[in-house]
């Protein structure tokens, strides 16, 4: 099976590099752009039957710092 | 003093660091591999190096807070060793949960690297005994993710329990309340951005660095 991990900044915390990509847009000529956030996209190929509470186990100590960011878990399960 | 400085894969700033320690405590440093599960016997202060751990991968420091040594350094932490993290080893010790808060991209998204004022605001801890509180010093910086961010409740006990070490006299990183540098609770972990091992001798330009050494050596052999 598959899982998708999606790390987020915790809103209110400055994100330079959003920042950086929306003025990056702009100078493109892209109007009407309000805000930009970057996060990550972490893919996990997992061992079949891997419970939710291990993958949360994962992003808790690992894969995003919970002092700064949220994380968001996708199961795809894969086609049999 | 029997001191340790870890080495993680991409620290760049242990050799350095080790030549401030033996010049200052007259005795070199163990150097300590991150795969190590254990310090060296009687190991009585702990560095973490600047650098780039882990090509800063996923977050500065984060791999490198997760490796085998950093449990041994946090038991030693709990015991009360002095443990000082430089730059990249204040990104390992906020990671690790022994320092609150993040560092983040710096504001301007521009690496800094200049020498920069700070502010000593605490002059009782075991590493700032020989500055005058107050005191105005130079220390250079050389950084990315300097930009210490932590929530308000958070920043006001770090300010109301004196645990603010350094902050910068100047705009730097965009920390919050210019923060450089703080303690742990106990006051025996502290991690900052500034280099004090590259202000340690004339050739350097400025020693300002050295009095921090001179400090812990002080606390330490006491």
């Amino acid at each position: 099976m598959k899982a998708r991990v999606f790390v987020t900044l915790k809103p209110g915390v400055l994100d330079p590099q959003g920042k950086a990509i929306h003025h990056a847009l702009e100078g493109l000529g892209f109007s009407g752009v309000q805000d930009v956030r970057a996060g990550k996209l972490i893919e996990l190929e997992l061992a079949d039957g891997t419970s939710d509470i291990a993958i949360e186990d994962m992003c808790r100590k690992l894969l995003a710092n919970t002092v700064i960011e949220n994380f968001r878990i996708e199961r795809l399960e894969t086609a049999a | 003093m029997r001191s340790a400085v870890i080495v993680f894969p991409g620290s760049n700033c242990d050799r350095d660091l080790a030549v401030a320690i033996e010049q200052v405590t007259g005795r070199a440093p163990a150097m300590v591999w991150h795969r190590e599960s254990e310090l060296p016997d009687g190991t009585d202060f702990i560095a973490l190096p600047g650098g780039f751990s882990y090509g800063d991968y996923l977050r500065s420091g984060a791999m490198a807070a997760r490796s085998p040594i950093m449990r041994a350094v946090s038991d030693a932490a709990s015991r009360g060793v002095p443990v000082l993290g430089i730059c990249n080893g204040f990104q390992v010790l906020t990671e690790t949960g022994l320092l609150p808060g993040a560092l983040m991209r710096n504001a301007g998204l521009n690496f800094v690297c200049r020498p920069v004022g700070l502010k000593v605001e605490n002059s009782q801890s075991l590493f700032t005994s020989q500055y005058d509180a107050g005191e105005n010093i130079i220390i250079p910086v050389a950084h990315h993710d300097g930009n210490f961010q932590a929530d308000a409740s958070t920043l006001d006990r770090l300010e109301g329990e004196g645990r603010v070490a350094f902050r910068y006299t100047e705009q730097v990183n965009g920390s919050s309340r210019n923060i450089a540098g703080i303690l742990n609770d106990a006051g025996n972990v502290l991690g900052m951005m500034p280099h004090p091992e590259r202000a340690l001798e004339p050739a350097h330009g400025n020693t300002d660095g050295r009095r921090l050494f001179e400090g812990l050596l002080e606390t330490v052999a006491a």
